[in-house]
């Protein structure tokens, strides 16, 4: 297949991954985009296949290698609980990340294969572009793996902090791109392979100050370098559908991690370099337990949202861990088959990645047009009868409006104190990841339902 | 004077990231964990740069040297390939509306 005409198939690949991710601007439309990415991936592989035109034994253990690889893929998507969802994205990030790393290694070391020169005098542009695409995807690995151990509980979800941390990873930053420029100098394969060590370890120390809360931004940083790290190797391989889908890529993960940022008022920077809500965690414990609570049981809970006519459900991080969805959802039908009005409200950070909560409902069977956003529906909590607070803690505290001297001042959150009442399901009056005392466990008009998240809602169910 | 093919990738690399931003920020909220899934499974077109790694020169024999790094990389693109196609399959196969 001559050069230009694999080019072209290449070009409508890039497109159709531009469709798969356009898809997903409604769920009606996404299954079909979904296609639109295998076969822009299907036409890819394939096309790459006839222009390199080796069909002899090495094209056999590509084919089996291609297949293990996907039936350890395919074994793994099928498996995977929808509660693990956050690990599972991280992990498949690292593997692009390695990926990239090591078909930059091959470029490095067979630069004839790629058309990039020879090896020792590599052209000075493909040199830059492949070892950035190994630098990035390398941070991408570790930073990767460091993600999923912390959201796999492997690792502790506190922050990682130690004296001269920014310093050290600043440092590491210089040294990566004096090394490139060193690299481009001498050819040397040694310095090749110190970029790629450096960045590992860059890799691990970026993350390990990042909070198990702050995990939504972290995974959306590295989807964001994983795209990075493949158009990198894209222009190394001049290859257009592979610049097309790093610009993609890299682009979505940017936006999300702005979405979350935003979701959390805070700045990029102040989340990258970690370390919230370790301080003022001790600080005022004495005044807190002073404060009257008041505190409910299942038939309580159960008799309130019976009689309410509207109740709007606000799932986070704690539905996910106890897997209550599913109790959730048989609670919500049980209120719907006594005339109720049920709606839920998503917070953007609630849960451990972008979507998180919303993926779990819909797994639970929960239609989508029963899911809002906070600003579909937050204005809907002053006319709503009960709000079901299941798991979140930090997005429903008025004090984000209220107190400037919060660290969360100027978060947006659900207005969950606007309702008639709050069912707050908890398990106790700990404060959440920000360190800090909800407000909302005192009002007058909450009730306080202190349990596991699963088991409260189950009990509930039975006094309906 | 000649225009270097590169500013023809670089232009291309660049429209393509104003094409991501428009078409991500009109992926509905409720959709972010499948965007994240199937952009990782995208990304793993990466595989085409293994297989051409894997398959170069393999006269003398096919293991050898850079050839491994392409091997390798095929599995662990692959992985993320049919991983992520297949997640992003069922996430979205539970996006149901309401009944009526």
């Amino acid at each position: 297949m001559s050069a230009n005409l694999s080019a072209l198939f290449y070009l409508i690949s890039g497109i159709l991954f531009i469709l798969a991710l356009r898809g997903l601007s409604s769920p009606e439309t996404s299954r079909q985009g979904n296609y639109f990415g295998i076969a822009g991936m299907t036409i890819s592989i394939i096309v790459t296949f006839l222009s390199v035109g080796n069909f002899g034994p090495g094209f056999i253990y590509v084919i089996v290698f291609l297949l293990i690889g996907g039936s350890i893929g395919a074994f793994i998507a099928f498996r995977i609980p929808m509660t693990a969802m956050p690990e599972l994205v991280a992990g498949f990030h690292s593997l692009v990340g390695l990926a990239a790393v090591f078909v930059a290694i091959s470029a490095f070391l067979k630069p004839g294969a790629f058309n990039l020169g020879d090896l020792g005098n590599i052209k000075l542009a493909s040199l830059i572009e492949m070892s950035l695409g190994a630098a990035i995807g390398a941070i991408t690995f570790s930073g990767s793996i460091i993600a999923f151990l912390k959201l796999r509980g492997i690792m502790s979800g506190s922050p990682i902090t130690f004296k001269g941390q920014h310093i050290i990873n600043l440092l590491l930053g210089v040294a990566i791109i004096f090394l490139i420029y060193y690299l481009c100098r001498s050819q040397s394969s040694n310095i090749f392979w110190s970029v790629i060590f450096i960045s590992f370890i860059l890799g691990v120390l970026l993350i390990i100050p990042i909070g198990g809360a702050d995990m939504p931004v972290v995974i959306s940083m590295l989807n964001s370098y994983s795209g990075w790290a493949a158009a990198g190797i894209g222009f190394t391989l001049e290859n257009t559908a592979l610049i097309i889908t790093g610009a993609l890529v890299g682009s979505s993960g940017a936006i999300l991690s702005y979405i979350m940022c935003k979701g959390m008022n805070r700045s990029f920077f102040n989340v990258i370099l970690g370390g919230w809500g370790a301080t003022d965690q001790t600080s005022n414990k004495e005044d807190k337990e002073q404060k009257p609570v008041k505190n409910g049981n299942a038939d309580d809970a159960a008799f309130l949202m019976k009689n309410a006519s509207s109740v709007i459900i606000v799932p986070g991080y704690g539905m996910a861990v106890a897997q209550a969805q599913h109790a959730l959802r048989e609670m919500v039908d049980a209120l719907k088959k006594n005339g109720v009005k049920v709606s839920y409200a998503i917070h953007p950070v609630a849960g451990r990645m972008p979507g998180h909560m919303n993926v779990l409902l819909a797994e639970a069977n929960v239609p989508y047009d029963e899911v809002f956003e906070l600003e579909e529906i937050n204005n809907d909590f002053a006319n709503c009868d009960v709000a079901y607070v299941i798991g979140a803690n930090d997005v429903t505290n008025p004090v984000a409006k209220s107190d400037p001297q919060s660290p969360i001042y100027g978060m947006p959150v659900l207005d969950v104190e606007k309702s008639k009442s709050v069912l707050f399901v908890k398990r106790s009056l700990s404060p959440g990841y920000a360190g800090i005392d909800n407000d909302l466990f005192y009002r007058d008009n909450t009730l306080m339902l202190f349990a596991d998240a699963k088991k409260m809602t189950e009990e509930i169910v039975k006094s309906l | 004077m000649e225009i270097d093919p590169f500013i023809f990738r670089l232009s291309i690399f660049i429209l393509s990231i104003f094409v991501g931003y428009y078409v991500v920020w009109s992926v509905t909220p409720s959709l972010h964990t499948p965007l994240m899934s199937v952009t990782n499974a995208i990304s793993s077109v990466i595989i085409v740069g293994a297989i051409i790694a894997a398959l170069a020169d393999t006269s003398s024999s096919v293991f050898q040297g850079s050839n491994i790094f392409g091997f390798l990389a095929i599995i662990l693109a692959a992985v993320n390939i049919f991983g992520g196609f297949l997640v992003t399959q069922r996430m979205l196969q539970m996006y149901k509306k309401k009944k009526k």
